[in-house]
């Protein structure tokens, strides 16, 4: 039995230890905001908090993250959007959509730790992959939660 | 964003072969929309209109949502010729249903073509013949999304003729109702205002009357100036769904009892799967059934993660269709030797390749594009249940009536026992056009060799990158002759094509002696529409070579092709404006260099000036991309622009590091750790300027592509005097920076 806390619900779940988190957070859980897009930590559409830190579900065994606080793009706020999410529409980000959940647990893990990212600093620190090519509004985006700090 | 259901009844009707006035239906159509698609208190009034009691305007969208904003930009058609209050218009998916078949599609592209030919179909429609529709009547059933032609037909030819049909209804309705002459009235708002007294009704008021009136075939339609909502910058209806997770992608779709399948396909295309010994994973958690098919083998488990790994864990034995040793350098080999013995001539302007005597000859020089994946983020995925003799299948694809047709035809039954659920896309770019569902097809075998339960086929990555229609590699030869005055006097083109000649080959200058021909060369490799298709090889060979006999001719590159375009003055605008909008006379220093390249295609005319630096040691960065667009109609500005940066990217992935290579018959890469794409650190500034014309209104997905490669390209070859003939750029000696990261 493995015991995860996913956006402050305990589960106990009969599942093997090295499940990937991101396959028992859509399939055990049932939380499908979560996406695949590779497998292998590449692009990060899979992107989820462990601890508040932006980490690739893909590849982390559920085994590695029992006692964690886990956070997926469902339970990043408690009611309404935050602002990241509020600048992504204020800047119409998304295209398909698709790596947006990902591309958004990333920028709030660097905002929370960040709150004035330079553009070098969100460069090094987003890496994840959208093929419809929404970087020019995501970096105008950041720049405007950096400028306010409300990220 | 629609957040209904995708509701399937009834039978397939008999196509309809009406082509002028399909917009609007006749009532009893009508009839047959309402029980379809209409909740209580809501009406249709024509087709694709939907009126509710509280005036909520529904347009219903025949497309699917891969992301590029039509779910806004259409229903902002339809508003601004309804004289709908914007801020009560919604909108919502059609129905895989014929009644709301994309007629206007087909008639964007058929119309005037009175002898069709498979030959005259456009490229990205052709896979829909493959799959046997063959004539004009069938062509009104399709549901097709790409093309870039969901405002210039479905808006332009649909969506505005629908709304001003009802409009029209409407007012009839109010002017009943008064007992006064319609002419006394007019529109604003969602009302029919009476304008001697005053007296207003609103349009729900006035639904359920005006679905009575017949509607004219022929509405009067507004001229550009009227606009109010056509041209502003409004908000897509689609994104608070995309930011917090809840848009429920073909990935995403749950049912009970589903079972999830992984599987391994035959590496060498068209290979049969001759043995596999299942044996390795017996007695594996959570196996449910293993399924061979005739050229891969599918475990189906209940969890994917444990059908995933017990795939992985088989040793499939595949034949290799005699295609094993089918490499990239055997298929160039072929495409040289056809170059050079197999042209069959395409276009002919004045004495042909007879005008290379007129002036100094400029030899074959040959340019090389290379096979590429689509790779959208969401892999190739589809959920199918076959129960009790019925088919349902939920998937993500560019043609929703199509893949109910297709599931028909791999399952053998009738369409009226095949329900298709189509689900928003986590990316297209052609990849899930007709002719392209292999996804489909697999999903549909396991199901029916595994009846009972939903099952839902997953494509790994690897399987996604490895079993895609890839965008050809295509080679391109060019000569020409130069006159006194450096401008070329013929222009002689022969290239590889693996089935058709392309008019994207045909160019807009203005030169005299004109030959251009194609080799066919058709491989092993299955080949598709990738985002701006024929336009995109056909854009960086053209491009790339005016650049280069502008150099030759010792010409400035923009000044050259200006002086070649006294034809097509919206073209030199285009060029004009970006020139002057990157500052192009402004000089570059030491290793940096700019340049620039113009394409129409899907008639949007775009120009990019591309600005690079080349340090020293040889690392290419890409800083400044300005496009200039003339799409002759731009209805949604920030959704347009949207679509141009989007192009950008995508191409300018593709062109510095986008190569899909062949080994033993199959493709070599397999992930993004080995095709890989550009981030967010790579991405240059990118300024997009959008003019309006009288033009032929243009798509807005497609037409940012094409110019990009060559314009880079050409501003490397200023940079450094390296010209670069064979993409992508990740091949020659400049490490392109941006380096990729875990």
């Amino acid at each position: 039995m493995v015991r995860l806390k996913v956006n402050g619900v305990v589960h106990t779940l009969d599942v093997e230890e090295e499940a990937p988190l991101l396959w028992v957070i859509r399939d055990e859980i049932g939380l499908t905001g979560t996406k695949f897009g590779c497998g292998i930590a590449q692009c990060g559409a899979c992107t989820v908090h462990v601890n508040g830190q932006a980490q690739r579900s893909c590849v982390t065994p559920v085994g590695s993250v029992q006692d964690a606080e886990i956070t997926t793009i469902e339970g990043l706020s408690a009611n309404g959007l935050i602002p990241a999410q509020q600048a992504w529409i204020d800047h119409q980000v998304p295209q398909c959509g698709y790596c947006q959940s990902g591309m958004l647990m990333a920028v709030s893990a660097l905002l929370a730790a960040n709150p004035h990212p330079s553009d070098e600093q969100l460069e090094q620190s987003i890496t994840n992959i959208c093929r419809c090519g929404t970087y020019p509004r995501i970096r105008a985006a950041v720049r405007a939660l950096a400028a306010t700090g409300e990220g | 964003m629609p957040t209904r259901r995708n509701i399937v009844l009834g039978a397939l009707g008999t196509a309809t072969a009406l082509v002028v006035g399909y917009a609007v239906w006749p009532s009893g159509r009508i009839r047959r929309a309402n029980a379809l698609d209409a909740e209580p208190g809501e009406q249709f009034v024509t087709s694709w209109i939907k009126i509710a009691n509280d005036d909520t305007v529904t347009v219903v969208v025949p497309h699917c949502d891969m992301g590029t904003g039509i779910f806004t930009s259409l229903p902002q058609m339809a508003a601004d010729e309804l004289d709908a209050d914007w801020s009560k218009v919604r909108a919502e998916a059609a129905p895989s249903d014929p009644l709301f078949a994309n007629g206007s599609l087909a008639e964007g592209f058929i119309l005037g073509q009175r002898d069709m030919t498979v030959e005259s179909i456009p490229a990205f429609l052709r896979g829909t013949v493959a799959n046997g529709f063959r004539s004009v009547a069938e062509y009104m059933n399709l549901q097709v999304t790409g093309g870039s032609s969901a405002v210039r037909s479905t808006g332009m030819l649909g969506m505005r003729v629908a709304a001003a049909g009802a409009r029209e209804m409407l007012v009839k309705a109010a002017a009943a109702r008064w007992n006064v002459p319609a002419n006394d009235c007019e529109t604003k708002a969602s009302k029919v205002v009476h304008l001697p007294t005053g007296r207003n009704l609103r349009y729900g008021e006035l639904a359920s009357d005006a679905a009575n009136y017949d509607p004219s075939s022929h509405p009067k339609l507004k001229g550009k100036g009227e606009f109010k909502i056509i041209g502003r910058p409004v908000q897509r209806f689609d994104i608070p769904r995309k930011v917090d997770g809840t848009t429920n992608y073909g990935i995403d779709v749950k049912q009970p009892g589903m079972l999830y399948a992984a599987i391994r396909i035959s590496p060498v295309f068209g290979a049969r799967l001759l043995s596999v010994d299942t044996g390795v994973i017996k007695g594996k958690r959570g196996i449910a059934h293993v399924v061979k098919l005739d050229d891969a083998v599918a475990v189906v488990a209940d969890r994917y993660w444990r059908a995933r790994d017990a795939v992985a864990d088989l040793e499939p034995v595949f034949d290799d269709a005699a295609n094993g040793k089918v490499s990239s350098a055997t298929i160039r080999d072929r495409r040289t030797a056809a170059l050079n013995h197999d042209v069959k001539n395409d276009l002919k302007k004045g004495q042909g390749d007879g005008g290379l005597a007129l002036g100094r000859r400029i030899e074959a020089i040959t340019y090389t594009v290379p096979y590429l994946a689509h790779s959208p983020m969401e892999p190739m995925n589809a959920t199918a249940l076959f129960k009790d003799g019925a088919l349902t299948v939920w998937s993500g694809t560019q043609d929703g009536l199509g893949s109910r047709a297709f599931c028909a035809k791999v399952a053998n039954l009738p369409l009226d026992k095949v329900t298709f659920h189509l689900q928003p896309m986590g990316g297209g770019f052609g990849r899930r056009l007709p002719g392209q569902w292999n996804f489909l097809e697999y999903a549909v075998k396991i199901a029916m060799a595994a009846p009972g339960q939903p099952i839902k086929l997953i494509f790994t990555r690897e399987q996604d990158t490895q079993h895609d229609y890839y965008r050809p590699n295509v080679m391109s030869a060019f000569w020409a002759s130069l006159g006194p005055d450096g401008l070329p006097l013929a222009w002689v083109n022969s290239y590889t094509t693996d089935d058709d000649p392309n008019a994207e080959a045909h160019i807009v200058y203005d030169i005299p002696n004109q030959s251009i021909g194609a080799a066919k060369v058709p491989t092993h490799i299955p080949t598709g529409a990738w985002r701006s298709v024929e336009a995109s090889w056909h854009g960086f060979f053209v491009e790339s070579f005016i650049d280069e006999l502008a150099h030759d001719a010792k010409k400035d590159p923009f000044e050259y092709r200006r002086a070649l375009l006294g034809s097509s003055p919206r073209h030199k605008r285009v060029l004009e404006t970006a020139a002057a909008k990157a500052g192009w006379n402004t000089p570059m220093p030491q290793g940096r260099g700019r340049g620039i390249a113009l394409v129409e295609s899907f008639k949007t005319i775009v120009a990019h000036v591309v600005e690079v630096t080349v340090d020293p040691k040889g690392t290419l960065k890409v800083d400044r991309v300005v496009t200039v667009a003339d799409p002759g109609l731009v209805v949604n500005p920030d959704g347009f622009k949207a679509q141009m940066e989007g192009g950008v990217i995508f191409a300018l992935t593709a062109a510095l590091k986008g190569e899909i290579t062949i080994e033993n018959g199959a493709v070599a890469q397999s992930n993004f750790n080995d095709y890989e794409m550009l981030r967010l650190a790579d991405c240059p500034e990118i300024e997009i300027h959008l003019l309006e014309s009288e033009g032929p209104v243009g798509g807005a997905g497609e037409p940012g592509v094409p110019p990009l490669a060559p314009a880079l390209a050409n501003a490397v070859f200023a940079a450094t005097g390296v010209r670069v003939r064979d993409l992508p750029l990740k091949n020659h000696s400049f490490a392109v920076i941006g380096p990729s990261k875990m």
